[in-house]
């Protein structure tokens, strides 16, 4: 994979990149999808930070917990069942103590299934080089293109500097 | 500008991660000197047996499981009030969540020990997991005891992943400063974190998910842990206000702590420009509702006792009130009340000092009222020939003392290896606020201004997002 980005120190220059991009990229034979930003901080009152937003995380969650609270209700009845203990005309497996494994169950599930779902939609961990570039963690903006036609470079840079940026970089670096 | 600014930013949180100074070798050594002094007195307690406490029938309960209680409820502090001030979307809680948060990972760990410990013979403690053994001996899932071990599990795997995850971008942030071996163990921490719109809306999906699950779960461990003694017919023990009662005091004695370590953060990092007045005034108004909130429940809880005049319940309440236990009950009102109401109440005495001092009172009270609920209650059962007294030895004592200083150290050494505030919420914080409030420093009020609104609330001093 290799990349072309310029760094911006404020989400309007950012945001003039991006623009730009999307109206040029017929013209320079790239696609949306193509286009990478990257930040150090969510930028969700910008249009291009909200991108992205569809996820079924809290459903996945809700389902996870349905299946912890099963578990944890089979596990318990199951267990009082299969090696009952002297009651005292008691119930064998009783709702209200049985209740309280399912509930923490329930919790459990929902909480490693939200856990399980972020690292496999956010793609973590991630340990193959992708596009970075740690001046990011300044407060620069990376907006750049990913594998953009040879043919188009020129033009990008020319974009891209047109933008705000004062240098366009490559990834990976060219020394 | 902005990227100065944000270097700043950078700076002042991550210096302590690159830079050791005296302060922490000497906090290190002290408070490790005390860890391993009660190390070895468990050492010396698993050789000789718990016979070295001093315990003794009636009172088979004192110190270890005063210690589970306190620690447990003092894990309040963290996650759930993150929790809650996440959802609440309350700005000036940016710096605060992440000092909060580690709270509640330690000292539900420390807690968690203490049932182990009571065990006497520990490593048998597997016996409690719930897995298939050669001699069929299952989990008692009736038993108020498994509830526990159930409910501290959940929220301590909830707890270290609310703390965990918005950690990830912090690490990010660390690898891209780091040189060395510490590049390479922070680049492995940060599991290929970039910073995409994609990764930073999960995160945050995540984040509220999480926030959502763990207020619940956190009300019920306490309420689980109130149930040790409340389904027990023991005398004032037996009470259905327990399960309210503890969640309140492990509320009022979690944010006690948390000011605490805020305030020693805040002195040993110099953190003095991001851990501001204002955030010791919202906590210290929080301290005095929940003060209030625990007076109420004590109030309640002895009132109805006092008209029922049930013999056996008498003679506990009468050993608080005017008997043996008298001087550690009334010292406990004056640190959970007397001291804390004027400290708390009166703006002009709600500074940093004033809080730190009404915190310090409210932890030594909570200790004493988590040991007042526990012996009193045991030693006066209902049958007076079999009225027993209970004193500690050292063993117990220096036991105790780990627990603070393992505490300390843990603590010492979580900000030695993780940004102790969220640089990535702070500056996501500073954009988009109503307005900077005018007693920010200068630095605070200068803070980037990108995007949205252009105002900057720097996420250190304003009500809301």
């Amino acid at each position: 994979m290799i990349a072309v980005y310029g760094l911006y120190p404020d989400p309007d220059s950012a945001e003039r990149a991006l623009d730009s991009l999307r109206r040029a990229r017929a013209e320079l034979g790239f696609a949306l999808r193509d286009i990478a930003i990257i930040s150090s901080e969510p930028f969700e009152e910008n249009r291009w930070g909200r991108g992205d937003h569809q996820t079924i995380m809290p459903w996945l969650a809700a389902l996870g917990g349905a299946l912890g609270g099963f578990t944890g209700f089979e596990f318990a009845s199951f267990t009082q069942n299969a090696y009952p203990l002297a009651t005292g005309g008691m119930p064998l497996a009783p709702l209200w103590t049985n209740g309280i494994i399912t509930y923490e169950l329930t919790m459990l599930g929902a909480i490693l299934t939200t856990l399980v779902t972020l690292a496999v939609s956010a793609r973590l961990p991630n340990p193959r080089a992708k596009l970075y570039d740690p001046e990011v963690s300044d407060g620069n903006i990376l907006v750049g293109v990913i594998d953009p036609p040879d043919r188009s470079r020129p033009a990008l840079t020319k974009l891209l500097l047109d933008a705000g940026t004062a240098r366009v970089k490559e990834f990976p670096p060219r020394f | 500008m902005e990227t100065k600014q944000t270097t700043q930013i950078n700076d002042d949180l991550l210096r302590p991660l690159f830079r050791t100074t005296w302060r922490f070798y000497c906090g290190a050594i002290i408070c490790g000197a005390v860890v391993a002094a009660a190390m070895a007195a468990f050492g010396y307690q698993v050789w000789n047996g718990i016979g070295v406490w001093g315990i003794d029938r009636p009172v088979f309960w004192a110190f270890d499981i005063t210690n589970f209680v306190f620690w447990i409820g003092i894990s309040h502090a963290g996650t759930l009030i993150s929790a809650i001030l996440r959802l609440a979307n309350a700005t000036w809680r940016r710096p605060v969540t992440r000092c909060a948060e580690v709270i509640t990972v330690f000292a539900l760990s420390i807690g968690g020990i203490f049932p182990v410990v009571h065990l006497g013979r520990p490593w048998l403690a597997f016996w409690l997991f719930p897995y298939r053994s050669e001699r069929e001996i299952w989990p008692q899932f009736r038993s108020p005891l498994m509830w526990d071990f159930f409910a501290i599990g959940t929220y301590l795997t909830g707890s270290i992943t609310f703390l965990l995850l918005p950690i990830i971008p912090d690490w990010a942030l660390v690898r891209d400063k780091a040189a060395g071996w510490r590049k390479g163990i922070y680049s492995m921490l940060a599991m290929g974190w970039r910073g995409t719109p994609r990764q930073w809306h999960r995160i945050e999906s995540a984040m509220h998910i999480m926030a959502v699950a763990i207020i619940p779960v956190a009300v019920s461990v306490h309420t689980i842990v109130s149930w040790d003694f409340a389904m027990a017919p023991v005398p004032m023990w037996h009470s259905t206000i327990f399960g309210p009662y503890f969640v309140a005091g492990a509320i009022f004695s979690g944010i006690a702590g948390l000011i605490l370590a805020m305030a020693i953060l805040r002195k040993l990092l110099h953190l003095e420009e991001y851990l501001l007045p204002v955030h010791f005034d919202n906590l210290g108004k929080l301290l005095l509702m929940m003060s209030l909130l625990w007076f109420y429940f004590v109030f309640a809880e002895r009132l109805t006792t006092w008209y029922g005049n049930e013999s056996s319940e008498m003679a506990v309440f009468w050993q608080t009130q005017r008997g043996s236990f008298a001087p550690l009950f009334w010292a406990m009102v004056v640190c959970n009340s007397v001291i804390p109401f004027p400290l708390l109440a009166i703006k002009k005495l709600r500074t940093i000092s004033g809080t730190v001092i009404a915190s310090a009172t409210i932890v030594v009270g909570m200790w004493l009222e988590r040991f007042l609920i526990i012996v009193p209650s045991l030693s006066h059962k209902y049958l007076p020939y079999a009225w027993g007294t209970y004193r500690p030895t050292w063993v117990e004592i220096t036991l105790t003392a780990g627990t603070f200083a393992a505490m300390a150290l843990f603590y010492l050494l979580f900000a030695k290896f993780v940004p102790i505030i969220s640089i990535w919420e702070l500056k996501a914080g500073m954009r988009g606020a109503p307005a900077v409030p005018s007693a920010l420093p200068a630095r605070a009020r200068s803070l980037p201004m990108t995007g949205g609104p252009m105002t900057a609330d720097a996420g250190l001093g304003a009500t809301n997002d």
